[in-house]
């Protein structure tokens, strides 16, 4: 299967650690994994408004784009980017008079989008295509004793039409972390907001948010707090010192993407993590585990 | 909180009520006010109006106090009500159609500006806050 991947752009700087993770995770496995040539900024949000169809423009032409690279399905692991070009998807499906007003407007480029590429998540691919137990086979060094949170946020589990799993209980990404070895831990927020882009208008708002969801984590015995989101990971992990101001005994809980233990997992190289985009000390947790 | 409230129907809210309904392609009166989007509201808290007041006050176009209101502006439209609206309600879809009221009126009230912020601030922001941001907070 051809997969076109589409990064988005915050794994082009901030989230480096989540784009070579991703492409070195899905390499090893095997997964025929091509960055899409002339990708542009889905917009982050999918409009809400019933009228909104010029937000549609952006992730639409990702997928000509991916039309064009020949790709059976468009891919990416940012949930935002995944929520936001699966949404429009959705949208063109089922509003062709939309479909038609949107190809008139992108009247320059040579293909026309019929909403014909499925929108596809990296959890998604990894669980209906690949399976979680074909993996398993593959991991080189067990995530043995490590505790983790999977933190799924808000875009991977709503709206319930664009989900990849159910709405208030997921599993998909502790099913994956127990396949690499590790033992997940639950934790009752995990599907509860971090706050989003309020890190830029009321960076208070997300002190409070982060508080209450890294000592959710921590409550519950996490060693680390897994995400899908850059700006989750950015509020989670780049925020927790704000969070540390609201409460001095909130311990230091790090945070990674899911691809960077997929990545440690499959034997790739430590390079390929980027630590150094971490905030929170992504090393003491990992070391104690003897995985570094 | 304590708000006068006049049952009557005069043009300038029942304008202000359609336009919340075709905005959001919801039908306010389906909401019977159980609470259960608030109750599960992660913003709640920085919130002055709840989201079932919220509904409450665009069923009954109270468009000024609405308009006003902070918590508008605090939803990031998690859309946690959504999935749990007993009528299928989409309050996050009610909360959008009011923030673009404000931000398509002539005023063009915008929330957030992006170059009043330091440097620093910006630069240490990733572009997925500061674009998500722009989309919301700003026409």
């Amino acid at each position: 299967m051809r997969l076109s991947y589409f990064p988005g752009c915050t794994l082009k700087n901030h989230a480096a650690n989540f784009d070579d993770s991703t492409i070195a995770a899905c390499t090893r496995l095997g997964l025929e994994v091509k960055e899409l040539d002339r990708w542009n900024c889905c917009g982050t949000v999918h409009g809400l408004a019933a009228d909104d169809l010029i937000h549609r423009m952006a992730p639409i032409t990702n997928l000509i784009r991916a039309k064009e690279a020949g790709a059976d399905a468009f891919m990416t692991g940012c949930a935002m980017c995944y929520s936001t070009l699966k949404r429009a998807n959705l949208h063109v499906r089922q509003d062709l008079k939309a479909l038609s007003v949107l190809n008139d407007f992108l009247s320059l480029e040579q293909t026309d989008y019929r909403g014909d590429l499925d929108v596809l998540h990296l959890l998604e691919v990894l669980r209906d295509r690949i399976g979680f137990e074909r993996l398993a086979a593959q991991v080189e060094r067990p995530l043995s004793g490590l505790r983790v949170a999977c933190y799924y946020g808000c875009l991977l589990v709503r709206p319930r039409e664009a989900a990849i799993d159910d709405s208030e209980q997921p599993r998909v990404m502790e099913d994956l972390v127990a396949a690499l070895g590790a033992t997940p831990v639950q934790f009752p927020v995990k599907t509860e907001c971090c706050g989003a882009y309020q890190v830029v208008a009321d960076p208070g708002i997300i002190a409070e948010r982060t508080h209450r969801i890294i000592s959710s984590a921590a409550r519950n015995g996490a060693d680390l707090v897994a995400v899908s989101c850059p700006l989750c990971a950015h509020n989670l992990d780049h925020r927790q010192v704000d969070a540390r101001r609201l409460d001095p005994d909130l311990a230091p809980l790090p945070v990674f993407y899911f691809t960077q233990l997929m990545a440690l997992a499959l034997g790739c190289t430590e390079e390929v993590l980027r630590l150094e985009h971490h905030r929170t000390d992504p090393r003491a947790s990992l070391a104690a585990r003897g995985l570094l | 909180m304590s708000i006068p409230v006049r049952i009557y129907s005069d043009r300038t809210s029942r304008a202000f009520v359609d336009q919340v309904e075709a905005l959001s392609g919801q039908r306010l009166l389906a909401c019977y006010q159980c609470g259960n989007c608030s109750a599960g509201c992660p913003m709640a808290d920085h919130m002055e109006i709840l989201p079932h007041q919220i509904v409450r006050l665009a069923q009954l176009g109270l468009r000024e106090t609405l308009c006003g209101s902070r918590a508008i502006w605090a939803c990031v439209s998690c859309m946690t009500c959504n999935g749990r609206c007993p009528k299928g309600v989409r309050i996050a879809e009610v909360i959008e159609a009011v923030r673009e009221i404000v931000l398509r009126s002539n005023r063009r009230d915008d929330q957030l500006e992006v170059s009043a912020l330091p440097a620093e601030i910006i630069a240490a922001l990733p572009p997925i806050a500061l674009i998500s941001g722009l989309r919301k907070l700003t026409s």
